[in-house]
């Protein structure tokens, strides 16, 4: 699938060209590794590929932001840890057998994830709303500070709020489950997310090209010619920004999940970097580039990390030459410069 | 809760507030004139504080680690400005935010790499030991009041230098038409550099003088800064005044909210839950007070382009 990054063109479907070819490489390499890793019954490769899938995710959310509706934000970390803690606390409820609230009405924890992901939205998705209706009041650098700020205060509340862990974070002990489904499994495990993220994928190409994304990357290019044309944009954008926020927060109960463990680190300002991260190693607006954006990430971290414990230092010389030399992504690299406004 | 308490912590909020300006008034100046988001000032933060640490140990003196913190602090600021920084002034935020991110990375990394991740300790130089007497406090350490005092000697040069000197002038012409200028004749790259390099320095100081008062350490840069950006926010971005009120503000918010927020709880629910709840709520004051001033002045309180 191509992405349009001029918003009016609908999303017509595959395109043979670079970097249809390149999207269509890249997700069956990160299908296939896991298949042929778990027949040989190497479950850590397994679960790189989940947590590879699981950040393209929290980037796709982002991209959409960014690419889509130009909100450059700067606290997604806030939405992966809403999502994070809500898998957290349901299970934690679950395992323990309490109640979670038993005031004006009792709400039990549980442990069916569609439950938690429907949960773990809508909650990603009221933060945003609250949070985006105050930060999209401004525009540019104070966008960029504010939600920075916003991802910080919720940080600092988890940080300091004793029930569910506090600094400690809290385990999830056993493995949320999808009816009969064993998600304990890492290959199932793997295939749900594999499946999410072609979902968020999906989602967010058919968003872009529909009337709705066509206003947003309006409101990315020019607001004032949005409203000129009879559409208000401040609406538009904040439904962009919430829809952002949802698919990021899913990433955050996946994540979780995959950890066994949520605590705040799933909330730090370093989070939000690194989905950001995500998004222009593989290039801004580029529909499969968060999962390019995630691959590399985490195989730096992961083969660099053994060779030498410092390879945040090559981690960042390598973001500081990919965003002054190499400006649209490793996208950019392969198919050419997007048609940018 | 006496009355001396209420005010040691007024003070202690004042002090807080004011080295939160010295980094705040940095970040606000290179926003201003260069129009750059720079992630990176609380890594100038930690440069300060690291070239102190070691220029004290070195040296056994306090004062030249001062000089040192503040000079590293500088050299690593126009060393940065004229290999990365320069290349960012034409480019949007996003590339900006993520190029200074990359440049924490490497800043941390590199400090860990030299120092290892074992805190430095930093001591208190002899003169500054004790404690004075001030109005309603018996005894309040003379440290923290050299903090302050430092810091409002720096708010007052750099007033000076801004609205007095040949420099500042130039420095403000620039701020408001950058090709104006260069078409004068001004080596506006040098400028920019000197400006950059000016507002590292600042961070350098903020940096080695709160090192001295807690521990000198990687990352130790970051929560200052990000509670720089909600003091340049409030104040309004490019504007000293703002950032000078908006630090003071966020001081005494913080300081006092943490102390005091607990015991007015304590009236409305038991001790336990008072001091949980009022810790939670307290950490998050200062950005719910954040969202309430931008709610009702989007471009904060002194906004330097209106």
């Amino acid at each position: 699938m191509q992405v349009t990054d001029t918003a009016p063109k609908p999303v017509t479907g595959f395109k043979f060209n670079r970097e249809g070819a390149t999207n269509v490489a890249v997700m069956a390499v990160l299908l296939a590794l896991p298949l042929w890793a778990s027949s040989v019954g190497e479950d850590y490769y397994v679960n790189l590929a989940s947590l590879i899938t699981i950040f393209a995710i929290a980037g796709v959310g982002l991209n959409f932001a960014i690419g889509q509706g130009g909100m450059v934000s700067f606290g997604h970390a806030a939405f992966f840890g809403i999502g994070g803690y809500t898998a957290g606390i349901a299970a934690f409820h679950s395992f323990e057998e309490t109640l979670f609230m038993s005031v004006p009405f009792a709400i039990s924890g549980t442990n069916q994830m569609l439950i938690i992901w429907v949960v773990a939205m809508a909650l990603c998705g009221l933060a945003a709303l609250a949070i985006g209706a105050i930060s999209l009041r401004t525009e540019g650098v104070y966008f960029i500070m504010i939600t920075l700020a916003f991802a910080q205060m919720i940080y600092y509340f988890a940080i300091s709020w004793p029930t569910y862990g506090g600094e400690d974070g809290l385990s999830i002990y056993l493995r949320n489950q999808i009816g009969a489904v064993d998600t304990d499994h890492a290959l199932t495990f793997f295939l749900i997310c594999f499946g999410l993220l072609l979902a968020a994928i999906f989602v967010s190409a058919r968003l872009s090209g529909s009337r709705f994304g066509a206003a947003l990357g309006t409101a990315r290019m020019n607001e004032t010619r949005l409203a000129t044309s009879g559409i208000n944009p401040f609406p538009i954008k904040l439904t962009g920004f919430i829809i952002s926020a949802m698919i990021t927060g899913l990433a955050g109960a996946l994540f979780a999940e995959l950890n066994g463990f949520v605590g705040p680190s799933m909330l730090s300002w370093h989070r939000s970097g690194e989905i950001m991260v995500f998004v222009i190693l593989g290039g801004v607006g580029r529909l499969y580039g968060p999962v390019i954006g995630a691959s590399l990430f985490v195989l730096l971290e992961t083969y660099i990390g053994e060779w030498t414990e410092h390879w945040q230092l090559l981690l960042g010389f390598a973001l500081l030459g990919v965003v002054l030399f190499a400006r649209g992504g490793v996208m950019g690299l392969i198919a050419g410069r997007a048609r940018h406004d | 809760m006496t009355a001396a308490l209420i005010f040691e912590q007024i003070i202690n909020g004042l002090q807080f507030g004011l080295t939160l300006f010295l980094m705040a008034a940095g970040l606000t100046l290179v926003f201003g004139v260069m129009g750059l988001i720079n992630l990176a000032h609380g890594s100038l933060y930690m440069v300060g504080a690291f070239c102190c640490a070691w220029v004290t140990q070195q040296t056994g003196s306090f004062w030249l680690g001062l000089g040192g913190g503040v000079i590293g602090a500088a050299a690593a600021g126009a060393l940065i400005e004229a290999l990365v920084i320069r290349r960012l002034y034409d480019r949007d935020h996003l590339d900006q935010v993520l190029a200074t991110f990359a440049l924490i990375l490497i800043f941390s990394e590199g400090t860990r790499m030299v120092f290892g991740s074992m805190p430095l300790y930093l001591n208190i130089p002899n003169a500054l030991t004790g404690t004075v007497a001030l109005p309603g406090v018996e005894a309040y350490p003379l440290y923290r009041l050299f903090i302050i005092l430092a810091a409002i000697a720096v708010a007052l040069l750099l007033y000076a230098l801004i609205s007095k000197t040949r420099l500042g002038m130039r420095i403000r012409a620039g701020e408001s038409d950058r090709e104006m200028i260069a078409a004068l004749g001004v080596d506006i790259k040098t400028l920019y550099t000197i400006v950059f390099a000016l507002g590292a320095a600042i961070a350098g100081l903020s940096g080695a003088l709160v090192g001295a008062l807690r521990s000198v350490q990687v990352g130790m840069g970051e929560p200052v800064l990000i509670l720089a950006f909600v003091v340049i926010v409030i104040g309004g971005i490019g504007s000293i005044k703002g950032a000078l009120i908006g630090s003071i503000l966020i001081g005494l918010v913080d300081t006092l909210g943490r102390i005091f927020l607990p015991v007015i709880l304590k009236f409305f629910m038991e001790n336990s839950s008072a001091n949980s709840v009022g810790a939670a709520l307290s950490s998050m004051l200062i950005y719910l007070m954040m969202a309430g001033i931008l709610a009702v002045k989007p471009k904060g309180l002194f906004n330097a382009s209106n």
